[in-house]
């Protein structure tokens, strides 16, 4: 039996050396059309496409995992997976504690969701999801921000009046405003962040040269901005 | 998908199920080391009393879990990569080598969420642990001092005269603080999701979360009232079972004790 356990345990050991390449892919699984949770309980998305094709180019074996937004960075510095690729805006604040590739979608502006016509945004309460660029812009304007752990709660609180309104990605919103027809968007649209790109840990320089050329090939190619439209992430190339 | 919802109900009743004896024995030796008669060990029980009772549940499960998972992985690393030339803390960054990872990178997801689950289940037991610890060194002291006096009058040891009498007849006193903690440790599972584990909680904000047309063929507004509706049933039936199985446990218990249960249970006996 122990002799059984040293074996499995040797086993494991030089597997682990032989296929080091594993690359854990951190996502956030709950902002469609970026990242979510499908039918068949998998994730699925733009992100989720891009990614495996990434891995494809870049010769990685990728595996998915999902993290709660809230302790998607603590968890990355640990170690727990290697990149983050959640919608996640290249920001200065972040580049301090993390790394980014260079963006595989433009900058796009950011846009307001409210229940009528005739909300304040500038000055009434704004509801964003906490730790997102949309969060620390309504919090340096004149808007009272509530925060929310989730991007559903985000919607939930313009829905019951809690908020007056909420800023967020215009992708994730669409398809939200399009479907209830009390929610509508408002005000003028807001330009907010660098682009979105993958989070890698700072001391991973390599992963992330890897991952850096992968963009570009796709970039090269068009095959990039052939996603973007099939998702409607964003604006493309 | 709702296969693993149905299955985080599995998941939550496991974890009971591990933790609540794991972290009844973690009291059990607290309140021994907390007792004893040579000092530093009973600074270390009472130590570990105080700290943990002290520390918001919360704070705890965020930095505990991840602190604990650094630890097992430093340790690994300093046994199974003792020539690795770069420091382990880069900046933010921690950094272990590939094989000290635990698990491994190439591990199966599964292996992953066990892992997880395991962190968890030891989490969950340290905190629990030491209020049962508390629980149990008051319940210790309760017992008659009659008793153990008696005890040590027939000649019996005091390791006999722990075992024997100590331990038996404290469990009556220890038992409504230890059924409080059952219902505590019932409510607060939710926490499971704090510690990144896809339990109910996770799921009845996932699928109960409004779906659009766009990305599913079974399109819903905000349902997630109903899905919380039902966890709270789930959780009162859990609470309302443990409380007909704790009476009737207190009611064994009780049996030939010197206590007004026990004065009760003798009198409708022989009535």
């Amino acid at each position: 039996m122990k002799n059984l356990i040293l074996t499995t345990a040797a086993l494991a050991l030089s597997a682990g050396m032989a296929m080091a390449d594993t690359v854990r892919m951190g996502t956030e699984g709950a902002y469609p059309p970026w990242n979510f949770i499908n039918d068949a309980g998998e994730i699925d998305g733009f992100e989720r496409e891009l990614g495996d094709e990434l891995c494809k180019r870049a010769n990685l074996e990728c595996e998915w995992v999902k993290n709660d937004w809230d302790s998607i960075i603590p968890n990355l510095v640990s170690g727990n997976y290697d990149v983050i690729i959640a919608g996640m805006s290249i920001t200065d604040e972040r580049d301090e504690v993390i790394d980014f590739t260079q963006n595989y979608t433009p900058p796009d502006p950011s846009a307001y969701v409210a229940t009528s016509d005739d909300v304040d945004v500038a000055n009434g309460v704004v509801a964003a999801q906490t730790g997102t660029i949309q969060a620390g812009y309504i919090a340096e304007s004149g808007a009272t921000l509530v925060e929310f752990a989730s991007p559903e709660e985000t919607i939930a609180a313009v829905r019951n009046g809690e908020a007056d309104a909420v800023l967020a990605d215009k992708s994730f919103l669409a398809p939200i405003a399009d479907e209830d027809a009390e929610l509508r968007f408002v005000a003028e649209d807001v330009p907010l962040g660098g682009g979105v790109g993958i989070g890698v840990r700072e001391s991973d320089g390599d992963l992330k040269e890897k991952l850096n050329t992968a963009i570009q090939s796709m970039k090269d190619d068009g095959s990039l901005n052939e996603l973007i439209t099939k998702w409607e992430v964003s604006s493309t190339f | 998908m709702h296969w693993s919802f149905y299955l985080s109900f599995l998941k939550v009743l496991l974890l009971l199920a591990v933790t609540a004896p794991v972290a009844l024995s973690f009291g059990f030796v607290g309140a021994m080391a907390a007792r004893s008669h040579i000092p530093p060990v009973s600074w270390l029980g009472k130590g570990y009393i105080a700290i943990v009772r002290g520390v918001p549940d919360i704070a705890f499960f965020m930095f505990f879990v991840i602190a604990l998972d650094q630890a097992f992985e430093w340790t690994r690393h300093k046994i199974l990569c003792p020539d690795w030339p770069d420091p382990i803390r880069q900046g933010n960054d921690f950094i272990v080598c590939q094989s000290a990872k635990l698990p491994l990178s190439t591990a199966p997801e599964f292996v992953h969420e066990t892992y997880g689950f395991f962190l968890a289940v030891i989490t969950f037991s340290i905190v629990f642990g030491a209020f049962a610890a508390n629980v149990l060194f008051g319940g210790m002291r309760a017992v008659p001092h009659a008793q153990l006096e008696t005890a040590a009058a027939y000649g019996l040891s005091p390791s006999q005269t722990f075992w024997r009498i100590l331990v038996p007849q404290m469990w009556v006193y220890a038992l409504p603080g230890l059924s409080n903690l059952w219902m505590v440790l019932i409510k607060a599972t939710p926490l499971l999701f704090l510690l990144g584990i896809e339990d109910i909680v996770y799921w009845a904000r996932e699928l109960g979360g409004t779906k659009t047309t766009k990305f599913t063929q079974y399109p819903h507004g905000d349902w997630r009232m109903w899905y919380f509706l039902a966890l709270l049933i789930f959780y009162l039936g859990m609470t309302r079972v443990s409380e007909i199985g704790l009476e009737k446990l207190m009611r064994r218990l009780s049996h030939g004790q010197a206590t007004s249960g026990g004065e009760l249970l003798r009198k409708e006996t022989t009535a």
